[in-house]
């Protein structure tokens, strides 16, 4: 069925596609017809870039800000803001299913008989529907021509199967005819997933957890909503971030211990836990996801003559009121300030105060250098003398956490995908008869793929054995 | 020796390969042809050098991972794997003159990358320090190679076709030089019939890696869903063949559907949506 752009051997889907009746006549034909499997697939496309086009599953307030109050009751009507979960998209989805068991019903029992119940008689008939036949005269005992034929199939090609009617004597042999059943594993495999998919919806979650670093978690938050419990509790040992000399992220680490009744279980104590290294117990596993700081930034704030010392503690995750009212963040920190500010030494912190009245403004405050934070604050108007004390950091881990009893189904679809789209693509189904009748051989052949690779092959084992039918005479 | 020396090389030899080739449509000569086919072979060779060179130097340097982490990298990789895939149609199907229509794409990707790319090698963020990244980009690319090397065939299919619409005529001499239509048709089947399995395990390669490091082997994130409106326009185009009124042009156009979206899977869906396939940025 490959070469030869218009000369399509497979009678049965012809037979289907020229039926004129029309599609209304019966459902059956409807859904047995690859016009709807054309129609499913493009469509299918099509509509599937609605999704990545109109962002999926954000707040309904982040959509009223980018499209009108009109629209948006359309899109949600249609579903746009969750398509592929949408009433329509799963429909789709469902007709495709439908469509190709369908047509698997149908085709399926006439490839089946093929398979086992194979012609092994090469009638006149039979012979001109083949497109490579050869004749050749060989004299001889019929017994011994048709086991020094029988012979030679095996030894070139297949063992054939003999029949013997009206003193004419068939060969029959072929290979690889269950390749005819690939495609439909390759159906097959399609539903294998859809399975594997709904196994997973319906008996699995996601979820996500953060966990201070010392502390340790028995519940995660799912997508769903729903608040699941794990069995087991895990705790956050420590977490690190390591960088590139360009400053680049390099590993996020976490370091993990899972705990039964407040105990650590062997074998998962202090597991590191990188991207694309997860770990799992009990069928859940934990991904490294994301990060932060929870911990503090300390603070000695006074006037400018040194008079009314108040601490202030800035959250690393918020703000912090300092006594005049204006509020405080800390945009960033470092143990040494000497590699940007050669002379200087010690801690400093880059913060941004915002005035009561509004505006802000960012200064770098030192732990080593008060006189610097004097004159800074000397310098600027009326703002108060702040001192940095030093930081407690308190890094915390984020981990999607995932339970998915489908992935096995999944996987066990996608291999029989794979390995049915490489044996409908790269197999053929070969068969080979021979007829020897009033001292003619004659061979005919076809394949169910790459016919101008057959042909050669044909080509050489006729011309072989006539040789050898010839020899065997000597 | 340098990578960059050499990929410089690979871009001077494909291009010279295009122009021949040109000259060979116009000529019919041919020597001309086996001059075409061996620059483009050459500049093959020097691009397979130069990729490992490349990737001996990131080790060098100390980041040690295969060159397929940037843009840069996998346009010269899209390169490499258009032409390998041509000179297997060409090889194992004798029909020299497709490389006037393959050999551009290689072309266009190598000259956009050496002129338009950053091309410094760039330590690996920590979501790409799997070994999936090499099974995954492989696949995928290769599959992607052979729907360039059938849509540069269905354009042929389609000037062949018009032109015998048109009876032939003063374009027939350009165009005996084309294989028939039938055979097109056939080439065009083939090269899609190895782009699909390839496509298909780089989508499962994916999937397999996003479980692995995110917990979800499907999220419908915008460059999983364009490889899967790749895969359905193939699947289209392969139930196409058994289909009425679906075979020949409509084949054609599907095959150059199917590629215009593959391209926009690739290129994109990074440079007009969002999503977590962004070539080398600090994702986490």
């Amino acid at each position: 069925m490959a070469s030869g752009g218009r000369g399509y051997t497979i009678k049965e889907y012809v037979t289907v596609t020229t039926n004129q009746r029309g599609f209304l006549n019966s459902p059956w034909d409807f859904f047995c017809s690859l016009k709807l499997t054309m129609f499913l697939l493009i469509t299918l496309a099509i509509t599937s870039i609605i999704g990545t086009i109109i962002p999926q599953g954000t707040p309904a307030r982040e959509y009223l800000q980018q499209i009108s109050p009109a629209k948006f009751k359309l899109y949600q009507a249609l579903g746009f803001f969750d398509m592929y979960h949408s009433w329509w998209f799963v429909l789709l989805l469902c007709l495709l299913t439908i469509n190709l068991i369908a047509c698997s019903i149908k085709r399926l029992p006439h490839i089946w008989k093929a398979i086992t119940q194979p012609v092994t008689v090469l009638d006149s008939g039979l012979e001109k529907s083949l497109g490579n036949v050869v004749s050749f005269k060989a004299p001889g005992e019929p017994e011994k021509l048709q086991k020094q034929v029988a012979a030679f199939l095996t030894a070139e090609f297949a063992e054939p199967v003999a029949t013997e009617s009206d003193g004419t004597r068939h060969l029959f042999a072929r290979k690889a005819p269950w390749c005819r059943l690939s495609v439909y594993f390759v159906h097959l495999s399609v539903i294998v997933i859809f399975i594997g998919a709904l196994v997973g919806s319906f008996f699995g979650y996601k979820g996500f957890v953060t966990i201070m670093e010392g502390d340790s978690i028995a519940k995660v938050a799912a997508r769903s909503g729903k608040e699941v419990d794990l069995g087991f509790s895990v705790r956050c040992e420590k977490f690190s971030v390591s960088l590139y000399d360009s400053g680049a992220p390099r590993e996020f680490r976490s370091i993990l211990t899972v705990l039964e009744n407040g105990k650590p279980v062997p074998g998962y104590e202090h597991v590191p836990v990188i991207v694309n290294e997860p770990l799992t117990y009990k069928g859940i596993t934990f991904y490294q996801s994301s990060y932060g700081n929870a911990g503090e930034y300390r603070f000695l704030v006074t006037d400018r003559d040194g008079r009314n010392a108040v601490p202030v503690t800035v959250p690393a995750d918020g703000e912090a009121t300092l006594p005049d009212g204006s509020g405080v963040h800390v945009l960033e920190t470092t143990p040494d300030i000497a590699p940007y500010s050669p002379g200087l030494s010690g801690p400093a912190a880059n913060l941004e105060i915002h005035a009561p009245g509004g505006g802000s403004e960012r200064v770098v405050v030192y732990a080593n250098h008060p006189e610097l934070n004097i004159e800074h604050a000397k310098q600027h108007g009326t703002g108060p003398v702040i001192h940095f004390k030093g930081e407690e950091k308190r890094m915390y881990t984020g981990l999607q956490v995932a339970k998915d009893p489908g992935v096995g189904i999944v996987w066990l679809g996608c291999l029989l995908m794979v390995v049915g789209i490489f044996a409908a693509f790269f197999l053929s189904h070969r068969r080979v008869w021979v007829r020897i009748q009033h001292g003619t051989v004659t061979m005919g052949g076809n394949a169910s793929k790459n016919q101008a690779a057959f042909q050669h092959f044909f080509d050489a084992l006729a011309d072989k054995l006539a040789r050898e039918c010839s020899g065997g005479k000597r | 020796m340098t990578s960059s020396l050499l990929f410089n090389a690979t871009t001077i030899a494909y291009l010279a390969s295009m122009v021949v080739f040109f000259a060979f449509l116009a000529t019919r000569n041919k020597g001309i042809g086996l001059t075409g086919s061996l620059l483009a072979y050459a500049g093959f060779a020097a691009q397979t050098l130069a990729i490992a060179l490349r990737w001996k130097e990131s080790y060098d340097i100390g980041y040690g991972h295969a060159p397929l982490s940037n843009l840069y990298e996998s346009v010269v990789f899209f390169s490499w794997t258009i032409i390998l895939i041509y000179m297997f149609i060409e090889l194992k199907y004798k029909y020299r003159i497709v490389g006037a229509f393959v050999v551009p794409f290689a072309f266009l990707g190598m000259s956009w990358a050496q002129l338009g790319m950053q091309s410094g090698i760039e330590p690996l963020v920590p979501a790409l320090q799997s070994n999936w990244l090499l099974y995954h980009v492989v696949t995928c690319f290769l599959g992607y190679a052979a729907f360039a090397v059938a849509c540069g065939i269905s354009i042929m299919y389609l000037v062949k076709a018009r032109s015998e619409e048109g009876g032939g005529g003063a374009a027939g001499g350009l165009m005996s030089m084309f294989p028939p239509i039938r055979v097109l048709d056939d080439l065009n089947y083939r090269a899609i019939m190895i782009g699909f399995p390839l496509l298909t395990l780089g989508i499962i390669t994916g999937a397999a890696w996003a479980n692995y490091a995110w917990g979800t082997y499907w999220s419908w994130d915008p460059k999983e869903t364009w490889s899967l409106i790749v895969w359905f326009i193939y699947a289209a185009f392969l139930h196409a063949r058994f289909t009425r009124g679906w075979v020949g042009k409509r084949a054609a156009w599907l095959s150059i559907i199917g590629f215009a979206a593959t391209i926009f899977c690739y290129l994109g869906v990074n440079l007009f949506l969002s999503g977590l396939h962004s070539y080398g940025s600090s994702k986490m």
